[in-house]
């Protein structure tokens, strides 16, 4: 048995020595509807300044109880997040969706007990597989911030397309493509659309478990899907639901094609890190560092597909 | 851990005639200040002349979003008679990635690491006259890159694509080709629980007639899967023939011609 990095933390924090105040994250609901809040995440990459907290958080009353929408990064961010829900809505939190596995957007989930966490059935196995070296990650990025926070699965696998509380109904959509299961809400009241991650606005789209085709099948199906404003994974509201879904479409393409293209060329991954990006993407954040890191992601994959053997029988 | 007889010969070489200057000096001041770079240079570069020179670019991403995949690139086109080319990282466990020899190519190389931990990246470039020319730069990276098992022996398919090469060759403007390849190899670092080292440790890139262009030896500390990307002078129509081997004795071959097409434009 070797201490884990946890314990080791939680030992120092017990010691005798003068506490170190905990930063807080400042949790600021912004009403999108009647009975809708949105939580804005920091822009940027996961950082120690923003304590991870960069994913776009929901918050809707029901007449049951409070939903969240994802629930931040850590223990300390979703403890805080429930206090600030419960306090706008008078109602204690029944119900906690995440999105899809990654840790910005779900990994504070511990904060709550697992039987009122609810996800789809593909994003609890991918959690079960990576949770923990995604936790580890964000230890090690984030410091003091993830204190206490481990990998608690949800309790509640999805296997309705819809939820419903005391008269709100609330539609689920079992999509795909952004990771191997991402889920979209509807809220049939306000005719607001959560996208998760499938959705990006000014931020560049990550993709470091995407699949390209089906994220454009999953955006296809959302921008058919009548809905009225669009909360984003991350960046600013889109009031008007259809910018969004259009702007992460065209950057996935521009992506596809421009990496086969260099795969086609000969360009190696350095390379390709540094192709030029088109004026048109110029308003949205983080473009640089989100081509270099799904050159990471999709290169080898494009590799194997363009280039063609050429080993010799033995 | 260097322990091919190249680098031996150097180091022996170094105790036999450390009599320069820089010898009781030691090797120049790291400008990255990294704690092995007195280590790293003594074996690699003996009493040969060292200097840090910006000519030579190393090239990589500003972030390490995959610790076992990290790609490198070494340019070194501006400096006449550049010999030979070595890729290394301070502080892996296996530090040496790649030692390359441009016979009759350019010398420039591209490749992808595993990094263990936030280390110096850095390209030595040694001249026909001994001196060694030297840049790089700071990376950060998680643990692991070299202890963390290959996706392929997570999988278990590994031995079903061994010996699986690609490649395609491009035709440079101003004569020379950019051939790229890439083998199915797991690369084990023998750092990794149950799982002895093995991985390719020569490559080497001839001509029609058998004449080497361009030859390398390769450790463990390249990527899975590993990918070079390399400049050797030969025509569109010519074939290139490409021969590796690795530490179990399995030899490689492969055949790519250069393709016969307008010319890519410089980079």
């Amino acid at each position: 048995m070797i201490l884990s990095r946890r314990t080791l933390i939680a030992g120092v924090a017990a010691l005798p020595v003068a506490a170190l105040a905990a930063p807080d994250y400042a949790i600021l609901p912004v009403p999108l509807a009647d009975g809708v809040w949105m939580i804005r995440g920091a822009d940027g990459p996961i950082e120690p300044a923003n304590g991870g907290a960069i994913a776009n958080i929901a918050i809707i009353a029901t007449p049951a109880g409070t939903v969240l929408i994802d629930c931040g990064p850590s223990v300390r961010y979703a403890r805080a997040l429930k206090a600030v829900a419960e306090k706008l809505t008078g109602m204690p939190v029944i119900r906690v969706y995440l999105t899809h596995l990654h840790p910005d957007h779900g990994l504070g989930a511990a904060a709550f007990d697992p039987a009122i966490v609810s996800a789809l059935p593909g994003t609890i196995d991918a959690l079960r597989a990576a949770g923990q070296g995604y936790a580890d990650a964000m230890y090690r990025i984030l410091n003091d911030w993830m204190r206490g926070t481990d990998v608690v699965l949800p309790g509640k696998p999805i296997t309705t397309d819809a939820e419903l509380f005391g008269g709100r109904s609330l539609k689920l959509l079992a999509l795909s493509g952004h990771s191997g299961a991402d889920l979209a809400i509807l809220d049939e009241r306000s005719g607001l659309l959560i996208g998760g991650d499938l959705v990006f606005h000014d931020p560049a789209p990550s993709t470091p478990t995407a699949d390209l085709p089906r994220w454009r099948a999953s955006l296809d199906r959302l921008r058919t899907l009548p809905h009225g404003g669009l909360v984003p994974g991350h960046g600013p509201f889109d009031a008007g639901g259809t910018a969004s879904i259009a702007q992460t479409r065209d950057w996935l393409n521009w992506l596809d094609g421009a990496l086969t293209q260099a795969v086609a060329e000969g360009l190696d991954m350095v390379e390709a890190g540094e192709l030029p990006i088109p004026d048109h993407f110029a308003t949205m954040t983080a473009a640089r560092y989100e081509l270099q890191r799904s050159v990471s992601h999709l290169y080898p994959v494009i590799e194997a597909r363009l280039l063609p053997r050429i080993d010799m029988p033995d | 851990m260097i322990a091919r007889t190249s680098l031996s010969a150097a180091l022996l070489l170094s105790l036999m005639v450390a009599s320069t200057d820089q010898a009781r000096a030691g090797p120049p001041a790291d400008p990255l200040g990294s704690p092995m770079w007195t280590a790293h240079a003594r074996t690699l570069f003996g009493d040969d002349p060292v200097r840090f020179d910006r000519r030579v670019k190393v090239d990589f991403p500003p972030i390490a979003e995959d610790q076992r995949v990290f790609p490198v690139s070494i340019d070194a086109r501006a400096v006449p008679g550049v010999a030979r080319m070595i890729l290394f990282a301070d502080l892996n466990p296996i530090p040496v990635a790649i030692d390359y020899r441009p016979e009759r190519a350019a010398a420039y190389l591209a490749t992808r690491i595993k990094l263990d931990q936030r280390t110096p990246v850095r390209g030595a470039v040694q001249l026909a006259d001994g001196q060694w020319l030297v840049s790089g730069g700071w990376i950060d990276a998680t643990g692991g890159g070299c202890s963390a098992p290959p996706a392929s022996r997570v999988k278990g398919d590994w031995a079903q694509h061994l010996g699986e090469i690609r490649g395609e060759a491009w035709p440079l403007a101003g004569g020379g080709n950019r051939l790229r390849l890439s083998f199915r190899h797991p690369m084990d670092t023998g750092l990794v629980a149950n799982i002895p080292t093995y991985h390719l440790e020569t490559l080497a890139v001839k001509d029609a007639a058998g004449a080497t262009l361009a030859s390398m030896e390769i450790w463990a500390s390249v990527a899975e899967d590993p990918a070079f990307t390399i400049l050797p002078l030969a025509a569109p129509g010519d074939t290139l023939t490409v021969e590796a081997r690795d530490t179990n004795g399995r030899d490689y071959r492969a055949e790519v011609a250069v393709a016969k097409q307008s010319p890519m434009p410089p980079r």
